[in-house]
């Protein structure tokens, strides 16, 4: 298990950090949040990142990719979190790729690994029906039309949907709604006729959209994957992105913990600075013994999809249970003790505090990864 | 690598004649080999296990030859550790002498006190105690009051000690004095001298656990020679600060155990369902099965944290910020534990003893009150907390 970094990885995190503190810092989200940005991330930053090899960090270097892996997409998310840097990250790459990676055709993959790795194709992933991350609870309906298929049904928080160029969409062929079995994968345009895409404005003020498909008709070529089989790659793929967004959430948390820290040694009351207080002192010591556990679940899971662990599942649950809430205890701790000043909008915490709630509903909070912890190791 | 392999296989072959049968099985407490002067082996076994370890140096494995250590390379000592592990050996001696004062005493002890003393600790001849805490110094130790007086050709040492461990079975003391009353820190001196002294008595404490492993230690006109003194008069507080460091170590492993080891009672899912009941497979009471994965998710954490911590330090990037959380950490963890275990078994885990309850379940019921001591002693946890903000995260006073 590397719970240590190697030199070409602290390399590529320094890379990171500058960038996202020098080009995506928070004043960035602001203004795409105060000017109701129609695209919701910046677009030219995003084409830097592509040029700096993160967009095809887990492409490998025949589609243009540069194979860092996800030891390395984890330490990018890290810094992107401490920044809440709005991108594609997860939509496109963790999402997207991966689904494309393990499940495309060659031609699929030629086609869309290269332009992903470019940095010239936003993608989503139209998963969710309801307010909650269930993803065998599928009512979308992909029914047989000679050699096509008709796409029927609705999506929510499709993170980036209202600008992807391309979805991946994960829809019924075949079972009943609860079935783990018979869900397919399929690649539309949201161009097509049919899709109706609406953008919904979170409160961490990143991309999501509802999505409806209204008998939308779409090629044999369009299935990524097998027929029936999608089960198995989004589980896969899914659990990528609950791993990605720990490492992102692992930069939130980070960042939080130093800004209320350094607040806590400025900030004077009763004559002192308030982080003399024992009241204060030991609850900001407990908050950092939990985040050195976050560090080394978020190290080991990233480990465990490099090393191609069979026990991703397990620690990909672990890891996004664990950040999740403590993301939620860190941001609600970091706000209160930046007293009334935390309850302003000028002051970033509550920024943190939003995000940390909308990536923790993000492919399972807490709730659910501790069900489904137990259900894997069956008790 | 080489080397390394042909250790193995060596270490493999020698265990494997040296190590009786009746020594690859779980261990009671009560069949714990402390050593020292009154031991009592209840298994004839134990004594020939610990005296064959004892001969390579291997209850010590890195202690240099010299004083009877095993002089083996981390590297070694790792593969030792392993072997032993496959074969489910007992540890063949437990030993504050090893855990605790041994290393203190290689840092700081001078040539005559290692030769002295190291090899018997390795041999399990002599059993140590510690006097560090007094009734008037828990959280604040360096308070301690226990009067240690120059009498010319000997130390006059006059003082009460408290919780030290074992005292009424150990041979010997490494005990912190106060030699100067002008000063705290700089006025405490680290003394060694036999428990068999006149004026030496301990008295063992009834804890709420009913075990007395804790003694009240008094000092009357105890005459201690001068060579005993480690270190340099004054100068005890390093010694006693180094030591705490590895007794918080031994302590914070704690939260990573298995139901009171060799109880037999399984995982947490196990006992939840032995004792609560299961429903298609699942614990049957969604909120206990929540608590458990609360638990088994926090336990992982801790031990890859703990994992981490060791890869930092062996790549050279020194002990990482996170081992200073592991004391406070690894016994709330265990304390957690232990109320979880209560909360899975219910009243079967509410007996005292006689009919009624197994040996397994009273051990519960036993060490979940023991478990109470773990974030008290070696340093509270809010003790442990102060020092985090202070030397970690540089909060003011």
């Amino acid at each position: 298990m590397a719970l240590v970094l190697t030199e070409e990885q602290q390399l590529l995190r320094d890379t990171a950090t500058q960038f996202f503190q020098e080009r995506l810092p928070i004043a960035n989200l602001r203004k795409l949040r105060d000017t109701k940005d129609a695209t919701g991330f910046d677009q030219a930053a995003w084409k830097e990142m592509a040029d700096l090899g993160f967009a095809g960090i887990m492409i490998s270097e025949k589609y243009g990719g540069t194979d860092f892996g996800p030891v390395g997409l984890g330490l990018v998310l890290e810094q992107a979190g401490r920044t809440l840097a709005a991108s594609p990250l997860v939509s496109t790459v963790l999402l997207c790729g991966s689904a494309v990676q393990l499940a495309g055709n060659a031609t699929q993959r030629q086609e869309i690994l290269s332009a992903i790795a470019a940095g010239d194709r936003i993608m989503a992933l139209a998963l969710e029906e309801g307010p909650h991350h269930n993803p065998t609870h599928i009512a979308t309906r992909a029914e047989a039309d000679g050699s096509s298929y008709r796409i029927s049904g609705t999506k929510t928080f499709v993170l980036d949907g209202h600008v992807a160029e391309q979805l991946i969409v994960v829809a019924r062929t075949n079972g009943d709604e609860n079935d783990r079995t018979g869900i397919t994968l399929f690649l539309v345009d949201p161009k097509a006729a049919g899709v109706k895409v609406t953008r919904t404005i979170m409160v961490d003020s990143r991309n999501a959209a509802n999505i409806e498909f209204d008998n939308v008709s779409v090629p044999a070529s369009a299935v990524l994957g097998s027929v029936d089989g999608g089960n198995d790659v989004l589980e896969q793929v899914l659990d990528i992105a609950r791993i990605g967004l720990s490492a992102e959430m692992l930069g939130m948390v980070q960042q939080t913990f130093d800004t209320t820290l350094e607040y806590l040694k400025e900030r004077k009351q009763f004559g002192k600075v308030i982080g003399s207080f024992q009241a204060l002192q030991h609850r900001m010591a407990v908050l950092f013994s939990e985040i050195e556990l976050c560090r080394s679940v978020v190290l080991d899971a990233l480990s465990a999809l490099e090393e191609r662990r069979n026990d991703v599942p397990l620690i990909a649950s672990l890891a996004k249970s664990r950040l999740s809430d403590v993301a939620t205890l860190m941001t609600n701790e970091g706000l209160q003790m930046h007293g009334g000043m935390g309850m302003t909008d000028q002051f970033d915490v509550g920024l943190f505090m939003k995000r940390a709630r909308v990536a923790a509903a993000s492919f399972g909070d807490g709730n659910f990864h501790r069900d489904r912890y137990a259900t894997l190791e069956g008790y | 690598m080489e080397a390394l392999e042909k250790f193995r296989q060596e270490t493999r072959a020698w265990l494997e004649e040296n190590c009786p049968k009746s020594m690859r099985t779980p261990m009671s407490e009560e069949e714990t080999v402390w050593g020292g002067r009154n031991a009592k082996y209840a298994n004839p076994d134990s004594k020939l296990w610990l005296d064959r370890m004892a001969s390579r140096g291997w209850t010590a494995p890195t202690w240099p030859t010299e004083y009877g250590g095993g002089g083996l390379s981390k590297e070694e000592n790792q593969v030792l550790q392993q072997e032993l592990r496959r074969i489910k050996a007992r540890p063949a001696l437990s030993s504050f002498g090893i855990w605790m004062l041994g290393p203190a005493l290689l840092e700081f002890a001078n040539e005559e006190q290692k030769k002295e003393h190291l090899p018997k600790i390795v041999r399990g001849e002599i059993r140590w105690c510690q006097g560090y805490s007094e009734p008037g110094a828990g959280s604040d130790l360096a308070g301690l009051q226990t009067k240690c007086e120059d009498k010319g050709d000997h130390y006059l040492v006059n003082g009460q000690k408290i919780w030290t461990s074992y005292a009424d079975k150990a041979d010997w003391i490494f005990c912190l004095v106060r030699t100067d009353t002008t000063k705290k820190h700089d006025g405490i001196s680290f003394l060694l001298f036999d428990m068999m002294s006149p004026g030496v008595e301990a008295r063992p404490i009834t804890m709420i656990s009913g075990a007395s492993p804790f003694c009240e230690t008094f000092f009357t006109d105890v005459k201690v020679p001068k060579k005993n003194l480690v270190g340099e008069l004054n100068k005890g507080w390093t010694i006693a600060k180094r030591l705490l460091q590895h007794e918080r170590e031994m302590i914070s492993g704690m939260g990573l155990g298995g139901v009171g080891s060799g109880s037999g009672l399984g995982g947490l899912e196990q006992v939840a369902k032995d004792y609560f009941g299961e429903a298609d497979g699942k614990v049957a009471s969604p909120s206990l099965r929540d608590h458990i994965t609360r638990q088994k998710m926090d336990s992982r954490a801790f031990a890859l944290t703990m994992q981490r911590s060791a890869e930092e330090a062996k790549a050279g990037q020194g002990p990482g910020a996170a081992s200073s959380i592991f004391k406070y950490y690894g016994t709330e963890l265990n304390k957690r534990r232990y109320e979880l275990l209560l909360e899975l078994m219910g009243t079967k885990a509410l007996g005292w003893e006689g009919d009624g309850f197994d040996d397994a379940e009273i051990g519960v019921t036993r060490s979940w009150l023991r478990s109470k001591g773990n974030s008290i002693e070696g340093g509270t946890s809010e003790v442990q907390l102060n020092v985090v903000s202070k030397r970690v995260l540089g909060l003011p006073d």
